[in-house]
């Protein structure tokens, strides 16, 4: 039972870093309908520049959190006007491949200038942990899980109660329309990848303490978040956080319980089994054309 | 100048347009053919993968480029059919025989995959595939009594009518070349037949394909097994020409590879599939010529220029330092995948159309004739 709890906690941490990832997926595919495999990338850009700012020019924890996060807002903006706002409305397939490029261009360039050695960075609560009875949980996968909290929490609140939120609901529903009511569709645009890449970057900085930053763990992570935005039914905000946290506990659980081989091919099987029952994911709407 | 009248469906779908194709196709294979015996032995080995990533380029292209249906899980389909081969061959199989079965497995599966892909469309196919590659990767690393696990498996080498085919040999790549010669006629009759025609309306409206008609459900079923079963063929070949396969040669990476075959060489044309291939087996070479020659070369022409030696030396180290950086490779892919499509989405195959247009019709090329329009209104959510 203990080992049960112990699991799930850290498969809900884990769970929560897919689901913010995922979360950069949804938000960019909702508003635009361009799915961006360079998103584990992104996340994986955040945490070097965390890296630079913390461990290389030795600020502050949360200033370097910050001085990551609106680096990596500006540099979604760039990568969207350079790379997806001209072929915004071509084929998906496109689409796809500019993202992948971007990817591989991204990885090799961190290689580059950081090295493909792992790095760390040294986080306020790295080592502490918290002790219920005899169940020991870490401070940074209890942080990991408090943050995400909070992130969707102010998501909810951002798209809900402001207008520029309202605006980016509109133009994700009817770009089209959105442009004719007056609302600057480019600029909502190119702010959606803003945040997208901010809470990929907080992915990326609160995921450090826990497995180390290298070049390819966007990659990696990258390819365990599809899964859960597919799982949640991509365009949705709540379902890409549920399906991370399912990837997530699936995956520590079938580590813990399975053979060993298990762990990486577990949560793609669950999620060809939902595929198979429910095409367009857990929270999916499917819409139709009415004609 | 020679102008096409086209004037039934005979002509529209003729093999050879005029006789122009014949000499050119027939001069392109008289060089192939005298090719082992000309080049260095590198070139031909670099040759023979040309043919085996065009060859599964073709079986690509007939699932993205003419169906629709994107996959990022042909590595998948390959390891089958290079599994196969590795395995069949310690029961002294003969070639013939599981070069078939190759081919047949691989089809088997790509038709098992096709049911399920059935329902999904867009990105959850694309998921879904990779998610299938994954689960063969796996499954390839344990099941190690077939497979020999992360071991791996040694691939003897191909005997055929008793004959020994050594990998290096001008006769395997003439057996390679065969291969994927009758790979592209197949398709191209396919793609002449009705079969091809349902594939394409497929491909263009989903919606419009059913109302003429045509039984969407068995044709993409069709278009995948068909596709897998030519990536399986490619694999037996594949496995020949390394000698030797693991599990963790059939990644993720290696289905983008194909991938990238198709978008570079032009998702919609078979001469893509080849020139995406020959693209994509020649960056190694590339990228050696940059290590070894460009910073001499670069900094010999500052020293032609009137730079001094120290300058020159350098400029050479700089140069040097920026050629051999690890992962170089990958971003060359990075910038050259987002600039195809970007500016070429037709691929290479696209840009030599252009250029052919531009001679035929010399004084009054207009470039607007390939202008692209974006479609906004066509979109994915609403099927």
């Amino acid at each position: 039972m203990l080992d049960f709890v112990q699991q799930l906690v850290s498969g809900i941490a884990l769970g929560c870093v897919y689901g913010l990832i995922a979360l950069g997926f949804v938000l960019v595919y909702k508003a635009t309908e361009v799915v961006n495999f360079a998103q584990g990338d992104l996340m994986m850009l955040g945490g070097f520049f965390a890296f630079t700012f913390i461990g290389m020019l030795g600020l502050n924890y949360w200033l370097g959190f910050a001085g990551a996060v609106a680096a990596m807002a500006l540099f979604g903006m760039l990568a969207e006007r350079v790379v997806v706002r001209p072929i915004l409305g071509y084929p998906q397939f496109s689409i796809i491949m500019a993202t992948i490029g971007l990817g591989y261009f991204l990885r090799s360039v961190v290689g580059m200038i950081w090295g493909t050695d792992d790095f760390k960075i040294e986080t306020p609560f790295s080592d502490g942990v918290l002790r219920i009875g005899s169940l020991v949980l870490a401070y940074d996968k209890l942080s990991v899980i408090a943050a995400t909290i909070i992130l969707c929490a102010l998501l909810y609140l951002f798209f809900n109660r402001t207008t520029l939120g309202t605006a980016m609901r509109a133009s994700s529903e009817n770009m089209l329309a959105a442009y004719y009511m007056g609302i600057p569709v480019k600029r909502v645009v190119s702010i959606v990848w803003a945040i997208s890449a901010a809470v990929a970057t907080a992915a990326g900085v609160l995921l450090a303490p826990i497995t180390f930053i290298h070049s390819n763990v966007g990659l990696v992570l990258g390819l365990k978040a599809f899964p859960a935005a597919v799982l949640g039914g991509f365009g949705s905000i709540p379902g890409a956080v549920v399906g991370g946290v399912l990837i997530g506990v699936i995956e520590s659980m079938a580590g813990f319980y399975l053979p060993q081989g298990w762990k990486d091919v577990a949560p793609y099987i669950v999620l060809l089994v939902v595929l198979l029952l429910k095409p367009e994911g857990l929270f999916g709407i499917h819409t139709r054309k009415k004609v | 100048m020679r102008f096409l009248f086209k004037t039934d469906y005979e002509d529209d779908i003729r093999l050879f347009p005029h006789s122009g194709y014949v000499v050119s196709y027939g001069i392109l294979l008289a060089l192939l053919m005298i090719a082992p015996f000309v080049l260095s032995s590198y070139l031909v080995s670099q040759l023979v993968f040309v043919c085996i990533y065009a060859t599964v380029g073709v079986g690509l292209m007939i699932l993205t480029g003419f169906t629709g249906q994107a996959s990022l899980g042909h590595a998948a389909f390959l390891a089958i059919g290079a599994y196969t081969a590795a395995y069949l061959q310690q029961y002294n199989v003969p070639f013939p025989v599981y070069f078939l079965a190759g081919g047949l497995l691989t089809g088997v599966v790509g038709a098992l995959v096709g049911f399920p892909a059935l329902r999904l469309t867009g990105i959850y196919l694309v998921i879904a595939t990779i998610s299938f590659a994954f689960i063969v990767e796996e499954v390839l690393a344990r099941w190690e009594s077939v497979t020999h696990g992360n071991e791996g498996m040694r691939v003897k080498t191909l005997s055929l009518f008793g004959q020994a085919v050594p990998q290096n040999g001008p006769t395997f790549y003439f057996l390679c070349l065969g291969v994927l010669i009758l790979t592209i006629v197949g398709t191209l009759n396919l793609l002449r037949s009705p079969t091809g025609r349902a594939f394409v309306a497929i491909r263009d409206s989903e919606t419009a394909a059913r109302s003429m008609g045509v039984n969407v459900s068995l044709y993409k079923v069709k278009s995948f097994a068909i596709s897998a079963a030519i990536t399986g063929l490619a694999g037996v070949l594949f496995a020949h020409k390394l000698s030797f396969i693991s599990p963790e040669m059939f990644t993720l990476q290696l289905s983008i590879e194909f991938i990238i075959v198709i978008l570079i060489g032009g998702t919609f044309s078979l001469h893509g599939a080849v020139l995406g291939a020959i693209f994509l087996v020649m960056i190694d070479p590339f990228l050696t010529y940059l290590k070894d020659d460009l910073p001499g070369i670069i900094a010999g022409t500052f020293a032609t220029f009137g730079a001094d030696s120290v300058t020159a030396g350098k400029i050479y180290s700089n140069v040097a330092a920026v050629a051999s950086a690890n992962g170089l490779k990958g971003a060359i892919y990075g910038v050259i995948i987002v600039l195809f499509v970007l500016f070429e989405p037709l691929g290479l195959y696209g840009r030599w159309l252009k250029i052919k247009l531009f001679f035929q019709l010399f004084p009054l090329y207009k470039r607007a004739t390939f202008k692209r329009q974006k479609i906004y209104v066509k979109s994915e959510r609403n099927r």
